[in-house]
């Protein structure tokens, strides 16, 4: 099984443009077919959820991240390890609440976005809507119930691009019914 | 040394997929219902290690064996859990099953989005690629068992 010798060591490197290029193609073909931005960025969250699920096996079959004790070291395994991962950047942790459930990801650059001017008819739009869907996914099938939605994005004028996680519970795992 | 079968299940408790290679008694119960009691015991060993556990633990359960056959455990922190079953001069075979997890399930059944997660696995590559794979290990020979 060739596929299977090389899996581990060498992560299939991809040229980012093209990731980028094939997204933007796919934000424009929703904002044809649906009329307002809200639609489109549930949408695109759909999207995301769906493909975070996934992802997050390919990540811990790929990293050898174990279960995290903390929103903490969730935190740090998100920013440090995926991020990088998946999409080259490391992204900084900040703004704790102080209760410790509710962080920031702030994003230096943001791939998605690397071609994009938003129209002026779109100012509802949450471009990278998808990155919200992909974290609450990933993070739901290891138990985190988690809010995840952009708070600044510089294509709306903001000055960096923050991404708020907010905790919201564990999710038990349960026997199933019909079991003693 | 020999194996003698193979249970995939998910984080609901579903079986999504079962083998088996050298298995000279059958539990003389329907599949569906072998599943369910076996899933039962995972999740009773896995809370009573928890709770029975003096210390912090970082990998939980991970195998018991009786008098003639070894059961080897691996769970992943999405909750997919890989059982095998070998004799007993077989050793830990935590890296195997993470192989299996890693190489076959993510590979051809994750990455494949004909695959509905969480229903038994249907795909004939996976099967063919599970097969091959436990049969090329070194513990794997019926003649010797």
């Amino acid at each position: 099984m060739s596929r299977q010798s090389n899996r581990a060591t060498d992560s299939k490197k991809m040229n980012s443009e093209l990731f980028t290029l094939t997204y933007g193609a796919l934000v424009t073909q929703l904002c044809k077919d649906y009329e307002n931005d809200e639609e489109v960025n549930k949408q695109l969250d759909k999207m995301g959820y769906n493909i975070g699920v996934r992802l997050i096996e390919d990540f811990l079959a790929r990293s050898s991240v174990g279960r995290c004790h903390d929103f903490r070291e969730t935190a740090d395994v998100i920013a440090k390890v995926a991020f990088k991962m998946y999409l080259g950047i490391t992204p900084s942790v900040t703004n704790w609440s102080p209760a410790g459930d509710e962080f920031s990801l702030i994003l230096e650059s943001n791939p998605l976005v690397d071609f994009v001017e938003l129209p002026d008819n779109h100012s509802n739009l949450v471009y990278s809507s998808l990155l919200c869907g992909v974290l609450r996914g990933a993070l739901e099938m290891v138990q985190m119930a988690v809010d995840v939605r952009f708070a600044q994005d510089t294509l709306r004028g903001d000055n960096v691009t923050e991404i708020r996680m907010k905790f919201i519970k564990r999710i038990e795992e349960n026997l199933p019914a019909g079991d003693e | 040394m020999t194996v003698h079968n193979l249970y995939i299940f998910d984080r609901n408790g579903s079986c999504l997929h079962y083998s088996e290679w050298n298995r000279k008694k059958q539990a003389g119960i329907s599949k569906e219902e072998e599943f369910k009691l076996m899933y039962g015991m995972l999740f009773s060993i896995r809370s009573f290690i928890s709770k029975m556990s003096p210390l912090d633990m970082k990998d939980g359960f991970l195998a018991f064996q009786t008098s003639r056959y070894k059961l080897h455990y691996y769970e992943t922190p999405t909750g997919i859990k890989l059982v095998m079953n070998t004799d007993l001069g077989v050793p830990n075979c935590r890296d195997t099953l993470q192989q299996i997890y890693s190489t076959l399930y993510v590979e051809y059944i994750v990455k494949n989005p004909l695959c509905v997660l969480g229903e038994s696995l249907q795909s004939d590559l996976f099967h063919s690629k599970l097969d091959s794979f436990i049969r090329a290990l070194p513990f794997f020979s019926v003649r010797a068992a």
